[in-house]
């Protein structure tokens, strides 16, 4: 960057290639540190050289070797690593749906948990489980379309809740999402109650949010898809700073904002279908991390989006893991942990924070 | 250096157009049922000079806004045609008036943390090439840096550089919108109510901030304000709407007058002379002269 920005703007002040790489690359280490964290423990608790070996041995896609592996090493390669990888990237989308509402909705509480949005999607999912659509597990690509078309169309009635006037302050827009989560929860509920009792205490286990090991191909498919949705909003980074100025504003700046924000729905209710469709409804990760992230450094889209979706993936795999060793062999969803610790934090924004978000 | 301005002005104006040519523009909001639906802009027609600053005044109501925002393209024209340099609004792409036309909102809520320096920058928007392989990393370049350091020595807010909006008072934001108006690089200044709610000092510091830069930049500046005095100091010609359509449109000598004010504000008021500059200076009546209203009341 040139002289000229130093002398009049702090290193904070202008996103440089600088800043951006050395926070997106210490963000990645770090992630990487996590996940290595992540896999030692469980049920059965390994040590590092465990860990390094079993990876490693997957790295190599080693068949003659599989003998010589040990039980651990088994649990390591087929249960934990797609496991906690999956809650990574569950996590990371899930701050990402965050950062982009946040924007679209011009507020920095906004959350597709507490807007109703995941509800949308879950009943778009369970309908699916209800008509027989779906049948067991991540049946690709039939239950996330249904939760992007029931995640899309709660989406849209939010918005047009909070359409009028430009924006909606805080309060009205929680409340919104209050009465949505409230309606379509009823829906969901009333499908729980006409299954089969096992099917629906299968159905009841994920609507809680709860992650689990997928096999390969579909760990896969999911990584590939969270990935290309999260370039496509990298894309719109900086059409996203241009949404927080407001509709007015960011037309006199040249962004066509009509088209810009469909995308961008569409988008969202993308990541939010696979989501919900592989992991249920796991709440606050999209409202917490991104504030946070947002606190330390910065409000620019450009940064806050990656960051943002890598911090999400630590958050969930150590939330998760929680979940997993807490109460072993026993393990509880996933949800309850993020609700619990995401759940206060909320609560404190709300209550000490409000002038900052009226 | 002046040359230099003039040169540039003339690239988008061909000599004798207008900067902004407005040509029997009607303008509605479309409203619920059963409501009369009233004209918001009727019917008016006008043209401003390059390098002029007019003055739109009017009581609440007569359309001052949205004339503004019909100017910026924000609200489609429902009748007639707005021509920025000759060509008409609707032959240029957003981006396209944004690289003329800058607007300075009349309120500015953030809620997000942007610092002073970023919220400026976000005015090179229009100006970048994106290449899409950068995903919008490192898009400032060392022009887009200077322009918006020039706007914000312009406008004083160098020193803000770091200071994140939200936390501002309210004249040093209004300082930051008209920074990142410039750093727009606009031909036309568009600025609803910049002085209001702002103490004397800034207002008159505004004031000087606007006249500087039509003289240096050559820019053709469009206020609207409820502040009739200020009007009468600042601007070259002044338009009065009553309605939504052109009452009067001169000099502040030929638009501000006893009779014109009554017709449209409906009160009557004392005008004298600025004692430096001449201009009209209204004053309102004392509370003994309008006693015989309240009688009637």
């Amino acid at each position: 960057m040139t002289d000229l920005a130093s002398s009049w703007a702090s290193a904070g002040a202008v996103l440089t290639v600088h800043r951006w790489m050395a926070v997106i690359g210490g963000l990645l280490l770090a992630s990487v540190a996590v996940l290595m964290l992540c896999l030692q423990f469980g049920a059965t608790s390994v040590d590092v050289k465990t860990v390094v070996t079993a990876i490693m041995h997957m790295l190599r896609a080693d068949q003659e070797g599989a003998a010589t592996l040990g039980t651990s090493e088994i649990i390591m390669v087929q249960i934990r690593f797609p496991r906690v990888l999956m809650g990574f990237l569950v996590g990371a989308g899930l701050a990402a749906v965050g950062v982009t509402l946040q924007a679209l909705l011009r507020n920095p509480l906004a959350d597709p948990y507490v807007l109703g949005v995941s509800s949308g999607s879950a009943l778009g999912v369970s309908l699916a489980i209800l008509f027989g659509i779906g049948s067991t597990f991540m049946l690709l690509p039939i239950l996330p379309l249904f939760g992007f078309a029931g995640g899309l169309m709660a989406l849209l009635l939010i918005y047009r809740l909070a359409q009028s006037k430009s924006r909606l302050p805080i309060h009205s827009l929680l409340l919104a999402g209050v009465i949505l989560n409230a309606i379509l929860t009823a829906f969901i509920m009333f499908i729980t109650s006409i299954l089969e009792p096992n099917r629906s205490a299968g159905l009841m286990a994920w609507l809680m949010g709860s992650l689990t090991a997928p096999n390969y191909p579909a760990l896969g498919i999911f990584l590939l898809y969270v990935l290309c949705v999260l370039v496509m909003l990298m894309r719109k980074a900086q059409l996203l700073n241009m949404l927080t100025l407001g509709e007015e504003t960011a037309r006199s700046l040249g962004v066509e904002t009509e088209g810009i924000k469909k995308g961008l729905f569409v988008l969202t209710a993308l990541l939010t279908g696979a989501i919900v469709s592989v992991s249920g409804m796991i709440g606050f990760v999209g409202m917490v991390v991104p504030h946070a992230v947002r606190l330390v450094i910065g409000s620019d889209h450009r940064l806050l989006l990656p960051a943002s979706a890598l911090v999400g993936g630590m958050f969930l795999a150590v939330a998760d893991t929680i979940a997993r060793t807490i109460m072993a062999p026993a393990e509880i969803p996933v949800g309850i942990v993020t609700a619990l610790t995401g759940g206060p934090f909320f609560l404190y924004l709300l209550l000490w924070r409000k002038d900052r978000m009226v | 250096m002046k040359t230099d301005r003039m040169e540039t002005m003339q690239s988008w104006l061909s000599v004798g157009v207008p900067a902004i040519e407005v040509d029997g523009v009607s303008f509605r909001y479309p409203t619920t049922e059963g409501r009369e639906r009233i004209w918001t802009l009727d019917h008016l027609s006008f043209h401003v000079d390059a390098g002029e600053i007019l003055g739109v005044v009017g009581p609440n109501g007569s359309g001052k806004s949205s004339l503004l925002k019909v100017l910026s393209g924000y609200l489609p024209a429902g009748e007639g045609d707005v021509r920025l340099g000759g060509l008409s609004l609707g032959t240029r792409s957003q981006a396209d008036i944004a690289r003329l036309v800058a607007v300075v909102p009349q309120e500015y809520a953030q809620v997000f943390p942007f610092t002073v320096t970023e919220t400026v920058l976000m005015g090179r928007f229009p100006h970048r090439t994106a290449r899409w392989w950068s995903m919008g990393i490192g898009d400032e370049t060392a022009s887009d840096l200077a322009c918006a350091h020039s706007a914000m020595v312009e406008t004083d807010v160098v020193s803000l550089a770091d200071r994140l909006v939200s936390d501002l008072s309210g004249g040093e934001r209004q300082r930051v919108m008209i920074a990142r108006a410039l750093a727009q690089a606009p031909k036309i200044l568009l600025l609803d109510e910049p002085t209001a709610f702002l103490d004397l000092q800034h207002q008159i510091e505004i004031c000087s901030i606007l006249r500087r830069l039509k003289e240096e930049r050559g820019l053709t500046v469009v206020l609207v304000s409820h502040d009739l005095n200020l009007a009468s100091q600042y601007c070259d010609r002044i338009l009065m709407l009553k309605a939504g359509a052109l009452f009067r449109l001169g000099t502040p000598h030929e638009v501000i007058g006893v009779d014109a004010l009554r017709a449209v504000y409906g009160c009557d008021v004392l005008i004298d002379r600025h004692p430096e500059s001449g201009v009209p200076r209204v004053t309102m009546p004392s509370y003994a002269s309008t006693k015989h209203i309240h009688d009637h009341m």
